[in-house]
């Protein structure tokens, strides 16, 4: 495969490196900052270019005209990283496109904008800190954006109304389903006859949006 | 007539204190607080404080209900991305946004969105003001 990465900071250098490790795909990666590139041609010689990945010439000079199959723009600037893949899109018709979103607050223009994939790594470290901090009594692991489907983690307390009954038994929000249930470390499958325990962690999928109704079920009576 | 202006330092406080001039109801957006100064002591228009990519600034502006909205921050890129978002998001007709790169400025504006190139416009002056001497080659050969 042909990849152009935009943006040579940790997860674009560490990205380019990973997939020119594989040897099976050609790479070209697009650094802006002089110090940074100096750096980066060092190891990638001529696989990567100097320039802002925003400029049409760059791109350009980059090979994107051929076009790549897949665009990934990675520089820590939202802003550039939603042009890059607008143009990349609509101007060269890059077949894939990945959008790093570096301020989760953003995510709603790139869905505004139809940028999908996208990658967040403050929203996944989010996600994994709320699963360690049990300030929440459900906490999502897991967002399949294209999917509108999300995976949940809930922890069934003692006294919550799901607490001794059979995963059947429950009256489960529409578009919802357990997973499966952990309890002394040890996983297994959901199915009908499985008896929630107070302890047991809970991992759910269900369409974004349906959280309340599925917290009324397991957790609050 | 309410008129939101995005970024407000050169071009933008300057769009501002004309637009409030010729009576519009003008609020300004900049994420400087020291913008606001560029507006003058008799500033009687809106300030709002904060970054033009958060919808929470944008509607503390008014924007759902501005009538035009200039978006000139020094960033050609932040600028396409709140042009788009006040006309896909907000559904404001009259967009107009600020982006000095031309080849930038050309392919959004076939996108269907107001684009001004002050680097276009500079050329094009540029060029009509050389065309505009009255120079004749037997002149500048001999000099």
């Amino acid at each position: 495969m042909y990849l152009l990465i935009a943006g040579g900071g940790k997860v674009g250098a560490n990205f380019a490196r990973m997939l020119l490790k594989d040897g099976r795909h050609e790479v070209t990666l697009i650094e802006q900052r002089h110090d940074r590139f100096e750096r980066l041609e060092r190891e990638f010689e001529h696989q990567v270019h100097l320039g802002d990945a925003t400029e049409i010439y760059v791109l350009e000079r980059a090979g994107i005209a051929r076009p790549p199959d897949v665009v990934a723009a990675l520089t820590g600037d939202d802003e550039d990283n939603l042009i890059i893949s607008q143009l990349s899109q609509e101007k060269y018709g890059v077949p894939k496109v990945i959008a790093r979103v570096n301020d989760p607050r953003n995510q709603a223009h790139f869905d505004l904008l139809g940028i999908s994939p996208t990658v967040s790594a403050t929203r996944g470290l989010m996600a994994l800190i709320e699963h360690e901090v049990p300030e929440h009594d459900l906490v999502h692991l897991l967002e399949l954006r294209k999917e509108n489907l999300e995976i949940v983690e809930v922890q069934i307390d003692e006294g919550a109304p799901a607490a001794g009954k059979r995963v059947e038994k429950l009256d489960l929000p529409e578009g919802s389903r357990l997973i499966s249930i952990m309890r002394n470390g040890r996983a297994e499958i959901a199915v009908g006859a499985t008896e929630l325990l107070p302890g047991d962690q809970v991992l759910a999928i269900l369409q974004p949006g349906k959280e309340d109704e599925l917290r009324r079920v397991l957790l609050k009576s | 007539m309410k008129a939101l202006i995005i970024g407000c330092g050169r071009v933008g406080s300057n769009v501002a204190l004309q637009l409030d001039r010729e009576g519009w109801d003008v609020t300004a957006v900049d994420e400087k607080e020291e913008a606001i100064g560029r507006l003058g002591d008799h500033w009687t228009g809106g300030f709002v404080l904060g970054h033009g990519m958060d919808t929470d600034v944008l509607r503390e502006a008014g924007i759902e209900d501005a009538d035009a909205v200039v978006v000139a921050t020094d960033g050609d890129n932040t600028n396409i991305v709140i042009g788009q978002v006040a006309q896909q998001r907000f559904d404001n007709q009259c967009v107009v946004v600020r982006v000095l790169d031309p080849a930038r400025a050309e392919f959004y504006r076939q996108r269907g969105l107001r684009t001004v190139c002050p680097t276009s416009v500079a050329i094009d002056v540029l060029l009509d003001s050389v065309r505009a001497c009255e120079v004749r080659p037997a002149e500048t050969a001999s000099t």
